[in-house]
């Protein structure tokens, strides 16, 4: 049950701190995400200038950067990920522990970018994993990778503890390890996960899982 | 330093029995090139970098190129024996004439893969010089002598070229798949390369991808998945 946001000022000035358990449960869930420290290519560049101090990452409570995924809340694709390397960062995404978060940076992470037509590239990491956000841009400026960890944490923000759109780790029958793609004869195998990436035709009213 | 044919005459006193092609290059770069024989292409590689005025001790570049069968039609000359009617004072008269008539004809020449190899010499400050070699063709004996126990330059680029275009360097110390993986059964690299049908979502098709997606587009009841999806 949500508080009036004038009620709360109110007692505020009183003195008196109301809160809900969604609210400080989100609260404290946004305010130390945890990236895990892995970069793709040369997005990784700009992500490592995002957390340099011009950029500052720190302000958001996300410098800590976990050479571990057990460690990690979020993983940031930063660039392209080939078909070679596609299993091993599904892997690592299934070793993280819930909840976790995935950022996909720039046009590579998001679809191929300008390796779409090659036979060695995926054509964006959410064929195998739910992304909460896409950032276009190649490489995006360590601007947008701010823009796009405020929208995510926006998004923790959210979210509801109850009910349907409740986040995955407090779903129990929710899926929180993804197939991992064998690497095939021709290509990877399967191609694409589609139950995290249904055919756009078929994804209305479904919602993608993002 | 030497030109082509110089270095070939040097080729070919200094290894006997070896065979040497000089192919020119009409382009504006003008680097004729030196097909060497795989028999004998080791000890050349040998006699480059060891030749104390050639000392090509650097291996810069090496790249594969796939050739396919081709057609060649040309045109010949023929000379023949036609028969020819001719006026004169009787009618029907035929005589035999001998005709030069332009005939096209047609065969195929066989495909097959090839490797390129550029050289310099750090030590003369001189270059490139560039070696070719070819298989006997593209499907089974697609084999070819390793450059790398002369240039250890080479091993990487061999793996590639193994890799992309599948021929199999023989004496190389590591022949494996160096960019797609193990299980990996193509040549991507080959003209022939049918790529993964991966084409079911694309938001910006156009050309050949708009040509390949239709195929998907259709299978899913005629909507067009951009259109669908908003």
């Amino acid at each position: 049950m949500a508080v009036e946001q004038n009620l709360k000022i109110e007692l505020g000035k009183q003195g008196v701190f109301v809160t809900t358990i969604e609210e400080l449960y989100n609260w404290g869930r946004r305010s130390s995400v945890w990236p895990m420290q892995f970069g793709l290519a040369c997005c990784a560049i700009e992500m490592i200038a995002t957390t340099m101090a011009r950029y500052d990452m720190a302000r958001f409570g996300a410098e800590v950067f976990r050479p571990s995924p057990r460690q990690a809340d979020l993983m940031i694709i930063s660039g392209t990920v080939t078909k070679k390397m596609a299993p091993q960062v599904v892997r690592l995404y299934n070793q993280m522990a819930e909840p976790k978060y995935v950022i996909a940076m720039g046009a590579c992470a998001i679809s191929g970018g300008p390796f779409k037509q090659g036979y060695n590239v995926l054509k964006g990491i959410d064929r195998y994993i739910p992304v909460d956000v896409h950032i276009p841009g190649c490489p995006p400026r360590p601007e947008a990778l701010l823009q796009a960890f405020i929208t995510l944490q926006k998004k923790i923000d959210g979210q509801s503890l109850t009910g349907e759109d409740r986040p995955r780790h407090l779903d129990a029958n929710a899926a929180c390890e993804f197939p991992v793609p064998v690497q095939g004869d021709h290509d990877l195998e399967p191609p694409a996960n589609r139950l995290v990436w249904p055919l756009p035709a078929r994804k209305q009213g479904q919602g993608a899982g993002d | 330093m030497k030109t082509v044919e110089e270095i070939k005459t040097a080729i070919l006193a200094a290894v006997p029995g070896a065979d040497v092609e000089v192919i020119p290059n009409p382009s504006p770069s003008a680097q004729p090139s030196l097909l060497l024989d795989p028999a004998h292409a080791v000890a050349v590689a040998t006699f480059l970098r060891d030749d104390a005025e050639l000392a090509l001790d650097f291996l810069s570049n090496v790249t594969g190129v796939d050739w396919l069968d081709r057609e060649v039609v040309e045109k010949v000359k023929v000379t023949r024996q036609v028969e020819k009617a001719v006026d004169g004072p009787e009618p029907n008269q035929v005589q035999m004439v001998t005709e030069t008539v332009e005939e096209t004809r047609k065969h195929l020449e066989p495909g097959h893969l090839e490797a390129v190899y550029h050289l310099y010499s750090i030590k003369k400050k001189h270059g490139p010089v560039v070696l070719r070699m070819r298989t006997v063709n593209r499907k089974d004996q697609v084999e070819l002598p390793s450059f790398t126990p002369v240039w250890r330059s080479a091993e990487f680029q061999e793996r590639e070229i193994f890799d992309l275009y599948g021929i199999v360097f023989t004496g190389h110390p590591d022949l494996r798949r160096l960019l797609m993986w193990p299980e990996f059964k193509d040549h991507p690299m080959r003209k022939d390369y049918v790529e993964p049908d991966d084409f079911e979502y694309e938001p910006t098709a156009h050309d050949k991808v708009l040509e390949r997606a239709k195929a998907h587009q259709s299978a899913v009841g005629g909507q067009n998945p951009t259109e669908a999806a908003r």
